[in-house]
């Protein structure tokens, strides 16, 4: 039988300070980051047009961007995709995107005739228009924001049901941390907040809630067994006896992203590197976020002694180390 | 539950699985000789969506631009009809034409080679007017006025010329293209005999004295009989702008309306396009229109033949007859279509529009858009996809050496670091395969690519509950416990974990797809099909592989996992 991290009794509480020095960090860099230059959404939020061009021959970029500059799209942006015979263009410039609301083909229209006029209706096709007028983008924004938020809630209630209060609120905490590093991360890896992503970021959420509340489930069997153990030593006992199968599960869930990240094609790419960082932060904050948070709510609001142990063989003072703070020293 | 039902229970579920994945019969429109006809065809039953197999996605949504629309939910519902009929006769195979919230029109068509043509036919108003030319010259009269009220907008017009005129470089650049053909054209337009043109041409040429003075008036030029005029190609942006001006149009002469031509004609080496002053009450709409054909002519080039129906056609007689030496417009979404020409006497039910030097497909198209109807509102473009063929097979393939690789990679961890156990879990997870497949296929769900990124995703995911469950049973067997049970400790402890993880993420997913759209809901369905088939394959498949092991092997064989 092969095993790896058995038996183990690391004690991971332990260095919720550094972890929380580290995470805030990236964080503020990447925030800070996004407050200043603002968030880089996609057409689809914003409105806009993206087109996909493939050439016969690898054309010349500068002529692209001339021919362009020449129709009077001056900001639009021009990025190669995958090989040297095909490109993005993405023009999502405000006056633009207002003319799209007369019609949401307009500019796309616009630059095919440009294009095929440079370059020749048999050294150019574009196989991928996507257009959005800004209503429609305006919407779809909102629609994301609140399926985030409804995302949020409805997990919150279903962790009130099956676990109390206090294990509910720190695994929201830690899945909201989640959604900051995630977007620091974006922001960090310049990728675009599309459709797509706003699903990879709900799914990342969701797996790293899947991550903490198998770590919680394992602090609860292990609370209702009712050892002289403080919770900081369950919780460190908890992770220490799932950590194999983190480990495992985190492996072949990598193994299958890093998959999508390295043959499934440039359109999927954003979408699995979200997944990738997805968990990483789900993993790290199950342990780092979500214990010491745990913690420090039993440190504000303690329980009733009785509640934690259902033998009445536990008493109040079995509990030593009550709080992170004092474990650290 | 008895192993026996166990197992009855697995196999009825991979009999059903198989079922619903098999090759069917199913009616569909297929291409055959360039034309798309019903036919039965056998497919398995996974349709890919239009990220996959290529194809045009547009939402269309009422344009109130031009004129307020008081109940834009109910124009939506008469609109979709008859953008149904016109995408029905385009045809295309399994198009989707549904009315989204409340004022929006979803179209997809896959597959389809020229999406331009598409979106034309589809927003094309297709509203069409018999209208009599004004004989009394009621413009001439009015252009004092007129110009009045352009000189007033003539410092607008030209402090935003630069803005407003850049858009329609393009299509001004398009019928420069066409012109050589229209110059050729016939001015003869509808079936009444129209022998005296040459003769009327001749006489009236003098009369073009190009007339000069106010901004309007300096643009226009008298045409070859009362009511017809002449602009400039180059002037046809400024003019638009002076008609669609509410000051202007209050000087027009009451009971008249001004309609430009919907193609140049060439005079000498200038492009002009005609400009008409008509009577504002049409005598004939195209409601009563039973029948349109695209046809061609030796004289007239290509050009529609409709039909009207008995009621349309006592009407069309009774207002043709009254109405014999005078020219009369026809009106196509506000541009007349071709030169006006002359009733020469009563016109019953058949008539013809010709096409200018427009090809034979132009012609194909406008017979499909008066045959379903006219628009009972401009719609416009809200958004739209357009995915090529080549690219969705590209999508394909790579998704599928994407989940080949992640498969493989994860049969290997699971076979090496869990031995027997980890065989059957791959056997339980090729079981999840099927079913989740099966689930989609069953609710008719439509595979997109984040749909694809999703399975191969969930298919990682899908390993937790097993991992979850082993290293559960590994436990009791370290606590010195029996195989029979440590298995039996094993699952019932992995259970609530296993239950509380599925039903978060399935919740995520349920959230995105009340939400998300297009792609984003094929994510969400994919995910929770596999949430649901991996609790299947986990909890119970694996399980049962268990019992059978069990009942097989001797009380003292210890457990590979």
């Amino acid at each position: 039988m092969i095993r790896i991290f058995h038996n183990t009794t690391y004690d991971f509480i332990r260095w919720w300070k550094v972890a929380l020095g580290l995470t805030a960090a990236f964080i503020v860099l990447g925030i800070g980051s996004l407050l200043i230059k603002g968030v880089n959404y996609s057409i689809e939020f914003t409105g806009g047009t993206l087109m996909q061009l493939h050439f016969k021959q690898p054309p010349d970029a500068g002529q692209i961007r001339r021919a362009l500059d020449g129709g009077g799209f001056r900001d639009a942006e021009i990025q190669q995709f995958g090989s040297d015979t095909a490109y993005t263009l993405r023009v999502q410039g405000t006056a633009e995107v207002a003319a799209q609301s007369a019609g949401a083909d307009r500019i796309a229209q616009r630059v095919a005739s440009i294009l095929t006029k440079q370059f020749g209706p048999n050294d150019v096709s574009i196989p991928r228009i996507e257009a959005v007028g800004p209503r429609v983008g305006s919407e779809l924004r909102r629609d994301a924001l609140i399926a985030i938020l409804l995302s949020f809630v409805v997990t919150l209630v279903y962790l009130a049901i099956r676990f109390e209060w206090r294990f509910g609120l720190a695994a929201i905490i830690a899945t909201g941390h989640d959604i900051f590093t995630t977007l620091a991360f974006l922001k960090l890896m310049h990728l675009e907040v599309s459709l797509t992503v706003v699903a990879a970021l709900l799914t990342v959420l969701g797996y790293s809630l899947n991550d903490t509340i198998i770590i919680f489930d394992r602090v609860r069997e292990n609370l209702r067994k009712g050892r002289k153990e403080s919770l900081y030593d369950v919780l460190n006992r908890s992770i220490n006896e799932t950590l194999p199968r983190s480990i495992l599960t985190h492996t072949t869930a990598a193994a299958a992203t890093l998959a999508l990240l390295l043959f499934a094609g440039e359109v999927i790419r954003p979408f699995a590197w979200v997944m990738l960082f997805g968990i990483v932060t789900g993993t790290f904050s199950s342990i780092y976020i979500a214990s010491p948070v745990l913690l420090w709510i039993e440190r504000k609001y303690p329980r009733a002694a009785a509640a934690w142990k259902p033998s009445s063989t536990a008493t109040a003072t079995s509990r030593t180390r009550p709080s992170p703070a004092t474990a650290t020293r | 539950m008895s192993l026996k039902y166990r197992i009855a229970c697995i196999v009825a579920l991979i009999a059903a699985s198989a079922w619903a994945l098999f090759p069917r019969t199913v009616v569909e429109r297929v291409k055959r000789n360039d034309g798309y006809v019903l036919d039965t065809v056998r497919r398995v039953p996974l349709r890919k969506g239009l990220d996959l197999q290529g194809g045009t996605h547009v939402t269309l949504e009422v344009d109130d631009s031009k004129a307020a629309v008081a109940n834009k939910s109910e124009a939506i519902d008469r609109a979709l009809k008859v953008v149904r009929t016109r995408v029905d006769q385009f045809g295309v195979s399994e198009p989707v034409v549904q009315k989204v919230g409340n004022d929006r029109i979803i179209v997809e068509l896959p597959g389809i080679d020229d999406p331009q043509r598409a979106t034309d036919i589809i927003q094309k108003s297709a509203f069409l007017e018999f209208q009599i030319t004004d004989k009394t010259n009621a413009l001439d009269r009015a252009i004092p006025r007129i110009d009045a009220a352009a000189k007033a907008l003539a410092p607008v017009l030209a402090s935003t010329k630069g803005g407003t005129t850049a858009p329609d470089t393009t299509k001004n650049a398009l019928q420069g293209l066409f012109a050589n053909d229209t110059a050729k054209k016939s001015p003869k337009d509808t079936a009444g005999k129209d022998t005296t043109k040459g003769k009327t041409d001749t006489k009236k040429d003098t009369a073009v004295t190009p007339q000069t003075g106010g901004p309007f008036s300096k643009l226009i030029q008298q045409g070859q009989f009362p009511g017809e005029y002449y602009v400039a190609q180059s002037d046809v942006p400024t003019l638009e702008r002076y008609l669609a001006d509410s000051t202007v149009k209050a000087a027009f002469p009451p009971g008249k309306v001004l309609r430009l031509a919907a193609d140049s004609t060439q005079f000498g080496e200038r492009y002009f396009r005609g400009l008409y002053v008509l009577d504002e009450r049409p005598i004939m709409t195209g409601e009563y229109l039973t029948d349109a054909r695209p046809s061609t002519s030796p004289t007239e080039g290509t050009l529609v033949e409709f039909q009207l129906n008995n009621e349309g056609g006592r009407r069309f007689r009774n207002e043709t007859a009254k109405h014999i030496k005078d020219y009369m417009a026809i009106v196509l979404d506000g541009r007349v279509m071709g030169r006006p020409p002359v009733i020469q006497g009563a016109i019953g039910t058949r008539g013809q529009i010709t096409m200018g030097g427009q090809d034979l497909q132009s012609a194909q198209d406008l017979a499909l858009v008066l045959r379903a109807g006219a628009l009972p509102v401009p719609l416009k473009v809200a958004d739209s996809r357009i995915i090529g063929p080549s690219l969705g097979k590209d999508s394909i393939d790579q998704s599928m050496h994407a989940g080949i690789i992640a498969l493989v990679l994860i049969v290997l961890i699971m076979v090496v670091y869990y031995r027997f156990s980890g065989v059957l879990a791959v056997v339980g997870l090729s079981l999840y395969v099927l079913y989740t497949l099966a689930a989609l296929a069953g609710f008719d769900a439509v595979l997109t690519l984040p749909g694809l990124a999703g399975f191969v995703l969930s298919i990682g995911i899908a390993v937790d509950a097993n991992v979850l469950i082993f290293e559960r049973i590994r436990e009791e067997l370290d606590r010195g416990k029996s195989s029979r049970l440590s298995i039996d400790e094993g699952f019932r402890h992995a259970l609530p974990a296993i239950i509380d993880s599925n039903v978060s993420t399935a919740l995520t997913a349920a959230v995105l797809y009340q939400f998300g759209t297009g792609p984003v809901r094929g994510f969400a369905v994919t995910l929770l099909a596999g949430i649901v088939a991996s609790m299947i394959t986990s909890i119970f498949v694996v399980r049962t592989f268990y019992t059978i092991w069990l009942t097989r092997a001797s009380e003292q064989q210890t457990l590979s996992i």
